[in-house]
């Protein structure tokens, strides 16, 4: 546990000390919602609907972290462990593995955290948002929503070649994510056409599950939702620690 | 007195080339240990082969009584590896560097005193990046040392250090060796083999050519200085 803790510290200054994720996990998404607040305002999200656009969005902002950590950050920075032989010098220590995916998957936990963290008085105070629904129910699907998405990330990282192979994968899973689930475009103004396409991917599944939790709206397929993700989450845990590369 | 390394028949093959072949050691408990050779005689790829971070093709090999690959954990707690440059965290400084590596073992020793001894105490507050080649070199004997091991593999060890440098990690090693620490080393200077080592290998082109002291190579090769033996035994003498 101690390892741990100190392995956390290190390695979280060091990643703190590289910005990028602060830029991309923290920074990004206020400037999302600050545009957002400006543009509607305090405006409902359709005639006649109870609440705002901003609330509509706000499960969305949230996942504009997980997606950077989990589908860029966590993936790069493993594999570029790897590439440096940073893995190997680890390798001919007692360290196990999952602890270190462990440390590094933490890393970006505290990102996400921070995320919501910070979004939430900025909304609350700015464009008054309040939660409609469950406030449990939608913290659940957000953690059910990053972890297993993190997780996604870890799978990659864990397993990628090298740090080419891992960009190129990070940013097939990314870009098609983080602007198409509704991340950051609303999924409402999107075709239906096009709506019923994305609706595959597994992040696109979390926001719908956070924005009905948040709205108060009944949940449609909740429990398919909840089944894929966790089911998403063992599968990558398991593989990305049981097939672990060093090298 | 028991063996630290135990190495018997040990082949290791790179697509269809013979690195490794047939090799066969065995170090002493509290003995410095050195394998010579050529770059590409095979030196790296056996002590990887050793470490158990490349599985070998024939061969079995057993490190303070462990098998390297299986009991990976328990055998790194009392095990120390001194990598060559390059492999450490881009931004790292070097007491973050020293404490990450500290916090991986049950019982390791004070890191800073470490540094002292091997004069760089005053550069922990530096990015790793920033030393100079011989600050690196013995940041990563210290990163060997930390673990308070039993047996340490050091990998050219002095590459790139001052002679006064040179001089003050051989004394160093030596205390430790005196205090029970066994150590494998691999190196290109010969003046450093001959203070160092009891006992050597020299590898040719993956095959061992000699096992012994440093005396018996002298006389087996019949030459009265230890590099002209060395050159003699692995068949890189310069012609006349």
């Amino acid at each position: 546990m101690k390892s741990f803790v100190t392995l956390l510290k290190n390695e979280l200054k060091l990643n703190i000390r590289n910005m990028n994720m602060i830029i991309f996990a923290v920074i990004m998404p206020l400037i999302v919602l600050v545009i957002l607040g400006f543009i509607y305002g305090t405006k409902p999200a359709a005639e006649g609907t109870a609440y705002t656009f901003i609330e509509q969005s706000f499960g969305a902002l949230c996942c504009i972290s997980i997606c950077a950590g989990g589908l860029m950050g966590l993936p790069l920075v493993v594999s570029e462990y790897r590439e440096r032989k940073i893995l190997k010098r680890f390798q001919a220590t007692p360290v196990s593995p999952a602890k270190l995916l462990a440390v590094e998957f933490t890393i970006y936990m505290i990102y996400c955290i921070v995320s919501i963290l910070t979004l939430f008085p900025v909304a609350i105070l700015f464009w008054k948002i309040k939660i409609q629904g469950s406030f449990l129910l939608f913290l659940g699907s957000w953690l059910l929503t990053m972890v297993s998405t993190l997780s996604i990330g870890l799978l990659v990282g864990g397993i990628a070649k090298n740090m080419k192979s891992a960009s190129v994968i990070a940013c097939i899973l990314y870009f098609p994510m983080l602007i198409f689930s509704g991340a950051t475009l609303p999924f409402e103004v999107m075709p239906s056409a096009m709506q019923r396409i994305i609706s595959i991917f597994p992040l696109t599944q979390g926001i719908q599950l956070m924005k009905a939790t948040f709205l108060g709206l009944p949940v449609e397929n909740g429990l398919l939702s909840v089944i894929t993700m966790c089911t998403v989450t063992i599968i990558c845990f398991g593989i990305s620690v049981k097939y672990f590369n060093w090298e | 007195m028991q063996a630290a390394i135990k190495v018997e028949q040990l082949s290791k093959t790179y697509n269809n080339l013979l690195a490794v072949d047939k090799i066969n050691l065995s170090v002493k408990c509290g003995t410095v240990y050195g394998l010579l050779g050529a770059n590409g005689a095979g030196k790296s790829t056996t002590i990887e082969c050793i470490l158990g971070t490349k599985t070998a093709d024939s061969g079995t090999v057993s490190v303070l009584n462990c098998n390297p690959q299986k009991d990976r954990r328990r055998l790194f707690q009392k095990v120390g590896v001194q990598f060559q440059k390059g492999n450490y965290q881009p931004e790292i400084k070097v007491s973050e560097l020293c404490e990450e590596t500290a916090c991986l073992y049950e019982a390791p020793t004070d890191w800073k005193s470490l540094c002292e001894q091997f004069g760089i105490g005053n550069k922990t507050g530096n990015a790793v990046k920033s030393l100079s080649g011989g600050e690196c070199q013995r940041l990563f004997i210290v990163l060997a040392l930390i673990p308070n091991p039993e047996l340490v593999f050091l990998d050219e060890l002095t590459t790139g250090l001052d002679a006064k440098a040179r001089r003050d990690v051989w004394k160093i090693l030596s205390e430790l060796k005196h205090k029970g620490l066994t150590i494998f080393l691999t190196s290109h200077f010969m003046d450093e083999v001959e203070t160092l080592c009891d006992e050597i290998c020299i590898l040719k082109q993956g095959k061992a050519v000699f096992y012994g002291t440093v005396e018996q190579a002298k006389e087996v090769s019949g030459c009265e200085k230890f590099e002209d033996a060395y050159l003699v035994l692995s068949g890189e003498e310069v012609g006349e």
